[in-house]
Formats: C-alpha cells, sequence, structure tokens
C-alpha cells in the first residue's frame, strides 16, 4: 500500500500535467505521420509551443519545420523576432505568403476582414500545406480563446479541402488519437487545448522563454478608435478626424496589425503581465477585431479551414 | 478581492502549486446543467466582462433571459436548437484548484459524447431535477461514468428552490437513487441540495436548508482527495518512439502511464521478455532520478535491447497481461453499426494492431442496466464483446489501469473512431466459474516469483515456526471459544500469531460467497491460501471453520502443506452442540429457516485422522489451549 507522504511526492502540479500532455501529443504526431509540421505565428502560444517541442524531442532538434503563413500584415518588430528567434534555436523555418492576393493588394480597409482573412491566412494556409504536402499540422489554438474552439478536439480532422465538420467529430478518448486519414486529408493537432491564457503566461516566466517585445508595455503612436487602441503602422490608415496620440499600452495577443488593438497597461516585466491577466475582467480576444466581424465568426472561419 | 491587495508572488505560487480535477457534468438544458456551469464560473469570477456582454446580446437575440447554456453551447446550430451536440471544455480555477468541466449532452443520442468527456475525468457530477427526480438520463450518465471509471460522483439534487428547500423531497430522491447506484461500481457517492439559479450550495452555503449539514458543491470539488486514484503501483511505459539523434545516443520515450521507475531499476520489454536496466532518465530539464505518472520522459537502458514504437517498459515482477484475445466493454460510436468478424484496428496505449470483434455476449440498457442479447451494437449502444488480434496487447484490466486498460476501435475503410473498448477480466461476471478452474490461474501469463528470504531465517527473526492449527467441528462446537483463547495465550508467550474467523471472514474477505456447496468450497480454498501466506510470514494461522467437507479440508492441506497443517477436530457432540445453541442458529435450522446448515440439513464429515481432538464437552477452556500448546511444542513449532 503506497502512504499518504508518497503520493504526495509523485504529484505534479496543473503546470506539470499539462506540459506532459503537450509533450505526449506531440510525440504521437512524429510516431503517427508522415510528414507534421508546427505552425509559427510568432506570438506567445508559438512561443511555448516551440519551448514544448524542444522537450519533447530532446536531446535531439525538432525535427519537422516551423511553418509562417505570413499576410504581410505583421508588426516589424514581430518579423526581426522570428528570424532571430529560428536561427538562434537552429530550427528550420518556412515562409509562406499568398503572393496571388498579396499582388492583388489584399487588405482589410479595401476588402473587409472577412474576405482578407479568407485569402491571406485561410488560403495561404491551405495551400501551404497542401505544396508542402503537410499531413499534420501543429496549431497553438487553446480551448479557453473561443467557445467554438472549446469544442475543438486535439486531433481535428480537416477533410481535402481544410474544412473542419463540427457536427461530425471523431470522438476522442483518454490519450488516445486516431491518426488514421486518407490522402489529401489533414489533421490539425492542438496540444495546448488544454492550457489556459493564464497557464501559457506563467510557463513562460517559469521557463524564460523568448517573446516579442510588444507584449511588455511601452509608450506607443495609437489612434484611439471606441475602446480599442489601434496601433500605427506605416500603412494604417485613419479615419476622418482621427489623431493619433502616445500611450502606455501593451498587446494581449499579437496579429496583423490592421486588426490588432492594444491594451492601455503599464505592466513591464511578466509578473506584471501575470498580475494584469490575474484581475483581467476582459478575455484576450477582445482586442482580436475577426472575432467580431459576423455572428459564429470564428466557427465560420475554423469550417472554411482557418485554425 | 482587490487589485491592490494581490501579492503577485503569492499567486503565482497558488497557481504553481494548484492541482487539477478534471469533471464531468451531463444532463439537458432543463437540468439546469449550463445554469449550474455558469454560476460556478460567475459566482468563481471566471467569466470575462465582454463574454458576459456577449452573452446578454446573444440572450437577447433569442428572445430569452440571460441564458448561461450559450455561454457552454459554443455551435451555431447547438444555439439555434437550445441543445448541446458535443462535449465543450471549460477552464476555471480557484486558489485551491484550476477545474476542467467536460461538459456533456446527455441525450441518448450522445451517448458517444459523454463517454468522450468521462474518459479522462476525476469526477462526475449527475444533476437531478428536484422536481422530476430520478430520470433515465441521470442514470445513463452515471452508468457510462461507472463504466468509463470515474471514481467520485456527486449527485447534485438542483432546483431546491422550487420544491420549497424540502428535506423529504431530497431524502427520497437519494433513496431512490442509492438503490440504483448499488448497481454500479462507484466508489465515493455524495449527495449535495443546491439551487444553481439561486446559488444555494453551490459556492456559497445556503442558510435555506439548514437540515443539510454538508458542503458546498465547490468545496467539495476543492476537496476531493484524486491523487490516490493514480495507479503509482504497476510500472507501465508504452514506448511511443525510439529517439536516436546522434549515433550515441538512444533513447525510449513515451509518458509514465503508471507506476513509478528509478534510475538502476531492472525493467523487462515487452513483448520480446529482455531484461536491463535502466541507465538514465532523460529530460530537457536535466536527468530524473525517477519517474511517475502522467511524466513524459526518455528512458536509456543499460543494454542494447530490441524495444519500438508500440512496445512497453515493466517491471519484471509486475507484468501486464500479453493478449491476444480480450474481453470488453464497448461504447459504440460509430453510425454504422458493429460488424461480427470484421477486419478492425484497435489502438490501445502506443500500440495498433489488427483485429476483430468474434463475439458479442450482451447489450446493457443503460437506464435498468439490463441486459439483453444482442447480436450487433448501433450507435450509442453499450455491450459487452469479445476481440481477438493478430498481435498480442500488452495491456491490464480498466478497472486496474485507465491508460493500459482502455482501447479505441477504428473501422479501417472509413477511419473513423468507431468504439472505446474497457478491458475486463475475463471470468468477471460470469456465473459457475469457480471450481471450475480451481488448479490453474486463470491467467497464463503467471510467473512464481521465489523469495529470498528462506524460512530458516524468519524463524530465526521471530523465535519459532509457522504452522496452521485448522479448528474443524459442527457450529457451536466451541472452535472460536478454544481458538480465540490460543491465540491470546500463544501472543502472551511472544509468538507471532492470528486467528482466522469463519464469521470474520464471511464478512470481508469472503462476503461475496453464501453457503451452497461450491462456496464453501471457495471459501475454505481462500481462507487456506490465506493461512498459507501468514505461514509463509512465518505467522501462526489458527484457523476456526466448520470445513464439513474432507475433500475441502485435504485442498486446504495441500495448499497449506501436510507439514505445517494441524487438523484439530473439536469433536462435541451435535446435541450438546445443539444445547448450546450460542447464535441462536440450531432453532432457526430446526425452524426450516436456515437453507443449508451443517449437522442438521448439511453433511459435516469428520476427519480421518486429526492430529488432535478436543471434546469441549469435557475440557475446560484453558485445558484445550493446554492440550494444543503441548502438541505445537511436540511438533517443535514452539519451544
Amino acid at each position: 500500500m503506497i502512504n499518504q507522504a508518497l503520493m504526495e511526492e509523485y504529484q505534479s502540479t496543473n503546470l506539470e500535467i499539462l506540459e506532459a500532455e503537450s509533450i505526449h501529443i506531440m510525440r504521437e504526431v512524429f510516431a503517427e505521420f508522415e510528414k507534421p509540421v508546427m505552425l509559427y505565428s510568432v506570438g506567445k502560444d508559438s512561443a511555448v509551443m516551440v519551448r514544448l517541442a524542444q522537450k519533447a524531442f530532446y536531446p535531439g532538434k525538432i525535427p519537422f519545420p516551423l511553418l509562417h503563413v505570413d499576410t504581410g500584415f505583421k508588426f516589424p518588430e514581430m518579423y526581426e523576432f522570428r528570424d532571430n528567434f529560428c536561427k538562434e534555436i537552429g530550427a528550420e523555418l518556412i515562409v509562406h505568403k499568398n503572393e496571388e492576393a498579396m499582388a492583388q493588394n489584399a487588405n482589410p480597409w479595401d476588402w473587409g476582414t472577412v474576405k482578407c482573412c479568407s485569402q491571406l491566412k485561410t488560403k495561404g494556409l491551405l495551400d501551404s500545406l497542401a505544396n508542402g504536402g503537410y499531413d499534420a499540422a501543429f496549431g497553438g489554438a487553446r480551448r479557453d480563446e473561443e467557445k467554438s474552439r472549446a469544442k475543438e478536439r486535439i486531433y481535428s480532422f480537416r477533410d481535402d479541402r481544410g474544412q473542419w465538420d463540427p457536427k461530425s467529430q471523431r470522438p476522442e478518448l483518454w490519450n488516445l488519437y486516431n491518426s488514421k486519414i486518407n490522402k489529401g486529408e489533414t489533421i490539425r493537432v492542438f496540444p495546448l487545448s488544454n492550457w489556459t491564457e493564464l497557464d501559457v503566461w506563467h510557463y513562460i516566466h517559469l521557463e524564460n522563454i523568448p517573446i516579442v517585445p510588444m507584449y511588455f508595455a511601452s509608450e506607443r503612436e495609437v489612434i484611439v478608435r471606441g475602446e480599442q487602441l489601434i496601433p500605427v503602422e506605416e500603412k494604417t490608415r485613419l479615419q476622418d478626424g482621427e489623431k493619433t496620440e502616445r500611450v502606455m499600452c501593451r498587446f494581449r495577443t499579437l496579429g496583423c496589425f490592421p486588426c490588432t488593438g492594444a491594451i492601455r497597461s503599464e505592466a513591464v516585466t511578466l509578473p506584471e503581465i501575470i498580475q494584469e491577466m490575474m484581475v483581467a475582467r476582459k478575455s484576450e480576444r477582445i482586442t482580436r477585431i475577426i472575432d467580431h466581424d459576423q455572428e459564429g465568426s470564428m466557427e465560420e472561419k475554423k469550417k472554411e479551414g482557418y485554425f | 478581492m482587490t487589485e491592490e491587495n494581490i501579492n503577485i508572488d503569492e499567486m503565482l505560487q497558488q497557481n504553481r502549486d494548484a492541482d487539477l480535477l478534471r469533471f464531468t457534468t451531463a444532463g439537458s438544458v432543463d437540468d439546469g446543467k449550463s445554469t449550474l456551469i455558469g454560476r460556478l464560473l460567475n459566482d468563481c469570477k471566471c467569466i470575462y466582462e465582454d463574454h458576459l456582454e456577449a452573452l446578454e446580446r446573444d440572450s437577447q437575440k433569442l428572445n430569452r433571459k440571460l441564458d448561461f447554456a450559450l455561454l457552454t453551447d459554443g455551435l451555431k446550430a447547438e444555439r439555434e436548437q437550445g441543445i448541446t451536440i458535443d462535449v465543450a471544455y471549460r477552464y476555471f480555477s480557484t486558489p485551491k484548484r484550476r477545474f476542467v468541466i467536460a461538459d456533456t449532452p446527455g441525450h441518448e443520442q450522445y451517448t458517444r459524447n459523454m463517454a468522450t468527456g468521462a474518459s479522462t475525468a476525476n469526477l462526475a457530477v449527475i444533476l437531478i431535477d428536484a422536481r422530476h427526480g430520478v430520470l433515465t438520463q441521470s442514470k445513463r450518465h452515471s452508468f457510462i461514468s461507472s463504466l468509463l471509471g470515474i471514481p467520485h460522483f456527486v449527485v447534485a439534487i438542483n432546483k431546491m428552490d422550487l420544491v420549497d428547500y424540502s428535506e423529504e423531497v431530497f431524502d427520497d430522491i437519494r433513496k431512490d437513487f442509492e438503490s440504483f447506484s448499488a448497481k454500479l461500481d462507484v466508489k465515493d457517492l455524495i449527495y449535495i441540495p443546491i439551487s444553481a439559479l439561486c446559488g444555494d450550495n453551490v459556492v456559497n452555503r445556503s442558510d435555506k436548508m439548514p437540515w443539510y449539514d454538508g458542503t458546498t458543491l465547490l468545496r467539495h470539488l476543492e476537496t476531493v482527495h484524486v491523487s490516490s486514484d493514480r495507479n503509482l503501483i504497476d510500472f507501465r511505459f508504452p514506448v511511443q518512439y525510439v529517439s536516436r539523434p546522434n549515433l550515441d545516443f538512444r533513447g525510449f520515450c513515451g509518458s509514465v502511464a503508471s507506476g513509478v521507475v528509478r534510475v538502476g531499476d531492472e525493467v523487462m520489454a515487452l513483448p520480446s521478455g529482455k531484461k536491463s536496466k535502466v541507465k538514465e532518465i532523460v529530460t530537457f530539464d536535466g536527468p530524473l532520478e525517477q519517474a511517475y505518472p502522467p511524466q513524459s520522459i526518455t528512458v536509456c537502458l543499460e543494454d542494447e535491447i530490441d524495444l519500438s514504437r508500440g512496445d512497453m517498459l515493466v517491471h519484471p515482477l509486475n507484468l501486464p497481461k500479453l493478449e491476444r484475445s480480450v474481453e470488453v466493454m464497448l461504447v459504440w460510436m460509430s453510425d454504422v453499426p458493429l460488424k461480427i468478424n470484421s477486419p478492425y484496428l484497435i489502438k490501445n496505449t502506443t500500440n495498433t494492431v489488427r483485429g476483430s470483434i468474434t463475439d458479442l455476449k450482451y447489450s446493457v440498457d443503460p437506464a435498468d442496466l439490463h441486459r439483453v442479447k444482442a447480436d450487433t451494437l448501433e450507435l450509442n449502444q453499450i455491450g459487452r464483446a469479445n476481440i481477438e488480434l493478430f498481435r498480442p496487447l500488452i495491456c491490464d484490466e480498466y478497472t486496474r489501469n485507465r491508460t493500459t486498460g482502455g482501447l479505441i476501435i477504428i473501422d479501417p475503410m472509413s477511419n473513423a473512431t468507431v468504439a472505446a473498448g474497457m478491458i475486463i477480466h475475463r471470468t468477471e461476471g460470469k456465473e459457475s466459474i469457480r471450481g471450475q478452474e480451481k488448479d490453474a490461474p486463470t491467467s497464463r501469463n503467471i510467473t512464481h516469483v521465489n523469495s529470498l528470504v528462506d524460512s530458516k531465517l524468519r524463524e530465526k527473526v521471530l523465535g519459532h515456526k509457522a504452522a496452521t492449527i485448522w479448528l474443524t467441528g459442527l457450529s457451536g462446537s466451541g472452535k472460536s471459544t478454544v481458538g480465540l483463547a490460543l491465540e491470546h495465550r500463544l501472543v502472551q508467550e511472544g509468538h507471532a500469531c492470528l486467528l482466522l474467523d469463519g464469521d470474520n471472514v464471511r464478512s470481508g474477505l469472503n462476503r461475496d460467497l453464501g453457503f451452497s456447496a461450491d462456496d464453501r468450497t471457495e471459501n475454505i480454498r481462500r481462507v487456506a491460501e490465506v493461512a498459507n501466506l501468514m505461514n509463509d510470514a512465518g505467522i501462526i494461522a489458527i484457523a476456526s471453520f466448520i470445513s464439513p467437507y474432507r475433500s475441502d479440508r485435504q485442498n486446504a492441506r495441500e495448499i497449506i502443506g501436510s507439514d505445517r497443517f494441524i487438523e484439530t477436530y473439536i469433536n462435541t457432540p451435535l446435541d450438546v452442540c445443539e444445547e448450546r445453541d450460542s447464535k441462536g442458529l440450531y432453532v432457526k435450522a430446526r425452524a426450516g429457516e436456515i437453507a443449508s446448515f451443517t449437522g442438521v440439513t448439511a453433511p459435516y464429515e469428520e476427519p480421518e485422522e486429526p492430529v488432535l481432538k478436543i471434546p469441549t464437552h469435557e475440557l475446560s477452556v484453558d485445558d484445550a489451549v493446554d492440550r494444543i500448546i503441548v502438541e505445537l511444542k511436540a511438533e517443535r513449532i514452539i519451544s
């Protein structure tokens, strides 16, 4: 009989359990798929994903490439961070752009966010997966982010057009994941499914994981639009009567600059960010304009093949 | 809690130390399940303002009051139809614990989703509407939860506000549920009267039910002890893949499914049976001395042995089963019904094997647990089946190990996950299996282990030899009285000794046995095995059992070994025993109230050559004990 003291000795913390689960998932994918790829968005969740992959395959290197679907609308700090970071850890980085749509000057101001996302992100992603012949793609999505994501499996089956059918998902029991697919079909894999935003930040803090400096507060040039702080970049368009101002702020999530708002914040260290998180009364995706552009917008985008 | 008085270090520490509880809730909209989840999240301050605002907007759009269901029903189709189609996972935390809620649909057509949510849960919240009592849906949820091995149940009797917070209503439902749950395999079950709508006993204690002195739901969720549910005994390490980053390194990657492994441990690779030792436990964060579930690690061995994905590392003295044929409880999850003898893929741990379902024994109606003869299983049906495999599975029974005992079945044509299976013991629940196999262990994979300590060494440590004094005789002959006095004397004189008494054993170890000839035989066999173990440990055993059949006593003699089996016949005549009738049993037997009573309606076969005869109608208790002590000394058991 194992006594109480031993039970406690063999007790794992919440973050340790989450880490172990994510590593287990990554190893399953590597063992069962022919050509996996890790989607890399340069954000904090991607940073955690890369660290988990390093842990899963240590002392080996990450045995699959990182794929960045680039819309051309990311913040300059993100590109700089991406290139340095990948070089530093010796990861293979593939950057894919939907050149055709970019040549037609795709942008959210003229095209609207729905169409712009669909071309630059969704089509970009589907094309790059098809071109690379990848049968499994890791994504850093979490179930706590958005209500349709709360329904997503860890192995999310996509048909040969990359579409998600929320009504007939494969049952997923224990840690037994079904990796069987036909040619052309893919599995999106979400190792961070059970993590929360707080877990991600706490893990970044404990593990000293490098992240894009934009997550920390600094004084930035922004447009105050309702409750949103829209960062001003080279291509940002001002609406009539709008003026830019300098505000102490930071980003809770990082996406395309026309569609990502900042929040007022004084947090310049990770503990300060976490403290802010713990008392936050608004979800992180409030600053993502695309989540709110139509009823059930995330679900619609995901059905088409978006992450 | 205000922003100012939060100590960030303390919070981080809390968040870091918090453990994790995964629980399921099931029920339809009407049971108030979503309201309950909304209440938990809301009262724990875990709903973001923008989510709450969106909720208000969505509720208005659908012409409803603030409807928490819209929080968890994330799919468009679910919101439109007001039903839950698929499992939704919700996360919240308190300073004590992190929680993952698997919010599952309760309707029959979503049994598979319920099973999915239950597979990883530690606890199930069964919601019952106080106005309607125990409905089929609650039974279905409970049955599936117990089938999937959830150890802790909370029956939350909801909407108490609508029944005037009545204790009587609560008690009636509780009794009703108890009569159902007695048929289930549930370790821990509590009942809490709540009102999710009004918040009674959910997060905050209610003052409306002074008759209830138990805990609130949240408090129970925060404190229920789950770490001991893990199996830390049987080391099982299914290999996910072999890591060979360079010629000098060969490590086996995987998660510890159960048990504990340490550097230096002798391990065996299955199915090859090759042994080696653990050289190193490698992780990115540095080497470990030991690893336990659910850690993900890389194990390096001393020797180069054949081991790859699908194989398992175990301790050589604690082996799983290696089976080409397993019996399972299946939950069918596909629109396409089960096809007997069709090829399927079976995935168990990291091992995927071809196989087929060769025999369907019955299906179970979750509502009343009746077994029905069945030729197939359709979507959401549950049944017991036999699976034959082309290559062996390395597995355990599900009740012992949820990781190595669970499997999924995949249709190789459609690639769909068509069923989930829980491996059960082949003889579990079978009738009249006992006796047939008494000579051979049920599993073919049992290897006898020899102790490094010999009996001489034990005798030296304890100062005496081990033996079993087997007291046989009629009911009322004085076996227990003599046995108790003998035990007392031996222990007083400094000997290790324990009395095994019929009635005591029947209320514990053998409580599943009755008084038929078969059950009496099994009763004696088990007692003999226990006495044998005690003797092996060096202890003197006194077995006080009527043991009326010669063949049973002979069997006990063989189990224990004739050199340490001291058959002692308490030969008090029947009329004296009946005269004494200390337990009033003879009166009942003569009145026909006891079907099978030794000496009255069942035979007693006298020992032919007992070592001792003790006529208690002629001897005092002390004299009886003296006679046995003299015999023990003569046999040099004690000095």
